[in-house]
């Protein structure tokens, strides 16, 4: 079992004639993902290594019976591309692309609300679930198939824990990045709760950061619903407050709310351990099994 | 990106919001015009993007020219917070009677803009928003529609503005929210509302954060990001396109991604040493980003050893290879010892390119931060 995605998963890339797309694309085919369709305008009637290029997601999906899509479109054009993939009816929308304007994902939080379809994203490094699909841009070669889901707001991030993990021989039943953006469509509540239900995950790891409050919120979803023990992660406790941190979600505000200590706290009173290191991280995890 | 009091105050008389008589001044000789034009009291305002400004004393209220010769002296070309105080504003001073808070921001949690009013004004308003959250009446707003006027009416009730000045603050705030949205403001905020002896209600402060990743559809705005950075190296940093943050310690630390980065400052504090910096080359970064962030860093005098730390993903331990051994060999001696940890995609080809008489190496995250935070304990003993 897995959560959101597996070989079932029929994917069309939107901005698959993109060098970002175009690269991505190569590599989740040899990752064994059924990409089986391209979408940008314009380009419709060509292919990219094989795959066919549609001009709207819509032909796309009634041509090869998409199911979710993967957005690599450039930032100033990534809010109109969620939109089409949203009024598509796919499962899941994953959205790479870093940098679209706050309020242009605000509208999309709207749109959201009215349909089925699960956002991932933005600025996320996408899901993976090991052996069956990718969707996104993570190294495949450092996943292993297994029983520890991942959720995490960071790429780079993920791949550290993943390889502290994997190096113990313990693998992965999904991987998901979240995104570092501070409006996005999944959040850790929303992997929780499927990591809850998936027969086959016996542990889960978070790994969040400063700024928001959706780290204390999954603390208590934490507390509340799940069965399933967590171990998790929070980086930048050296932050100081008022500085963005790379990640536009990933910021102290001047009030002192958003603060690893304040995540923390919520994760340790919810019995989640917290890391200080990553390796303490898979400690935990390996404890659990 | 910030904009200052006057660029934000600039926009909102355009849209029609009541401001103070106002003039820009960056000589003692030019605020002496301006307060002589304007007449007295006046204030002098440091333009600067710190806040609390009037408490580390970049505010004066003057009453004739003489003072304002000597305040103007005292503020300009002071160090408010770390930034050089180089132009004022000075500013009608303003007989009030009360003072209210009018903003709009984004909220995360509910993924809507929130506008808010209070008749706290003149305060900080997170304290407000932390000690009496009550005080503050919201209304969240639906993207799709805007801000609809009765919103901008109960704000108003709800917060207690009095019904004689209600209209005009209603007014004010959907004239706000219009701005927060033309302008792909992330904030946009005025603290206080003065309601004057004489009745009238005008925005004496004014607040506009515009968002960076919407800077591209406001060219007129991102012309006005000249100066706001608060050292040579942050300077350097947005030239160079890095997200770069100085911090006080003597550690630099180099990385791919925000989560990894922030991560490795953690550690380097973790482990007993003081993180110098936050510095995130990006993906998929290539040899010649690699050459100017060790650049970057080098050029830090604070700095005593770095650390350089790359999980790739879309990133590819060759091309960093390459960079790092492009940057050392141009050194006849190398400034600051350097620790390397490459892992992921093409990480082995890397370790193959790698100068390893220029650098140190390490396996894991771990071992590279302690080596690093050692090697930086070294120098500074």
């Amino acid at each position: 079992m897995s959560i959101f995605v597996d070989d079932d998963t029929r994917v069309v890339v939107q901005g698959i004639t993109g060098g970002e797309g175009k690269f991505h694309t190569q590599q989740m085919l040899e990752y064994g993902t059924n990409v089986v369709a391209g979408a940008v305008p314009g380009k419709g009637g060509q292919n990219v290594d094989g795959v066919p290029v549609y001009d709207t997601v819509d032909e796309a999906v009634e041509a090869e019976d998409a199911t979710a899509s993967v957005v690599f479109v450039p930032p100033a054009f990534a809010g109109d591309a969620i939109f089409e993939a949203l009024d598509t009816d796919l499962d899941l929308v994953v959205a790479i692309t870093e940098g679209i304007p706050t309020q242009d994902m605000a509208k999309v939080n709207k749109r959201l609300s009215e349909v089925d379809t699960r956002l991932l994203g933005p600025n996320c490094p996408g899901i993976i679930t090991p052996g069956e699909a990718k969707l996104g841009i993570l190294p495949g070669n450092i996943f292993e198939s297994g029983n520890v889901g991942l959720v995490s707001r960071s790429g780079t991030l993920t791949y550290q824990v993943v390889s502290n993990l994997t190096d113990r021989g313990i693998g992965q039943t999904t991987a998901i990045g979240i995104g570092g953006d501070p409006i996005i469509g999944t959040s850790f509540i929303d992997a929780l709760e499927a990591f809850e239900a998936d027969t086959e995950t016996d542990a889960v790891v978070m790994c969040g950061e400063i700024g928001g409050e959706d780290e204390e919120q999954a603390a208590k979803f934490i507390a509340e619903y799940m069965d399933t023990p967590v171990a998790g992660f929070i980086a930048g406790r050296t932050a100081p407050p008022g500085k963005r941190m790379g990640h536009a979600g990933a910021i102290v505000s001047g009030s002192g709310t958003g603060t690893a200590d304040s995540k923390i706290d919520a994760l340790n009173d919810a019995g989640v351990p917290v890391g200080d290191t990553p390796e303490e991280v898979a400690d935990a995890i390996e404890d659990f099994l | 990106m910030k904009l200052h009091e006057y660029q934000a105050k600039g926009i909102f008389a355009e849209a029609g919001i009541p401001i103070p008589d106002s003039k820009l001044a960056g000589s003692v000789d030019e605020v002496v015009e301006a307060v002589e034009s304007i007449g007295f009291p006046a204030a002098i305002k440091a333009q600067v993007h710190v806040g609390g400004r009037g408490k580390a004393g970049g505010i004066a209220i003057v009453s004739d020219v003489e003072e304002a010769r000597a305040e103007a002296d005292r503020i300009l070309g002071m160090d408010l917070k770390g930034y050089t105080v180089n132009q004022v504003l000075v500013e009608q001073g303003v007989d009030f009677v009360d003072e209210y808070y009018v903003g709009v921001t984004m909220d995360r949690g509910e993924g809507k803009p929130v506008a808010m009013v209070s008749t706290k004004g003149g305060v900080n308003i997170e304290e407000v928003a932390a000690e009496d959250p009550d005080a503050i009446a919201q209304e969240h707003i639906d993207p799709a529609f805007g801000l609809h006027p009765y919103q901008a009416r109960k704000a108003v009730y709800d917060a207690g503005v009095p019904a004689e000045y209600a209209r005009e603050v209603s007014s004010i705030l959907s004239t706000l929210y219009e701005l927060y949205v033309d302008n792909d403001a992330a904030d946009i905020e005025i603290n206080p509302v003065m309601i004057t002896a004489d009745d009238d209600v005008i925005a004496a402060d004014a607040v506009m954060n515009i968002d960076e990743d919407a800077l591209f559809r406001h060219p007129n705005l991102a012309e006005m990001e000249e100066d706001s950075y608060q050292s040579d190296l942050e300077r350097k940093a947005g030239e160079y396109g890095f997200d770069y943050v100085r911090l006080s310690g003597n550690v630099g630390i180099i990385g791919n991604g925000a989560g990894l980065v922030m991560t490795t400052l953690d550690l380097v504090d973790y482990y007993g040493g003081k993180p110098a910096n936050f510095l995130d080359i990006g993906g998929g970064a290539k040899a010649e980003r690699v050459t100017n962030a060790l650049d970057m860093v080098f050029s830090d005098e604070n700095v005593d050893a770095v650390v350089f730390n790359i999980f790739g993903g879309i990133t590819r331990g060759d091309e960093v290879a390459k960079g790092i051994n492009e940057a050392l060999e141009s050194f006849d001696e190398i400034p600051k010892k350097v620790v390397v940890r490459l892992a992921g995609t093409n990480a082995k080809e890397g370790m193959e390119i790698l100068n390893t008489d220029l650098v140190e190496v390490e396996a894991t995250l771990e071992e590279a931060v302690q080596r690093a935070v050692k090697n930086a304990k070294e120098v500074s003993q």
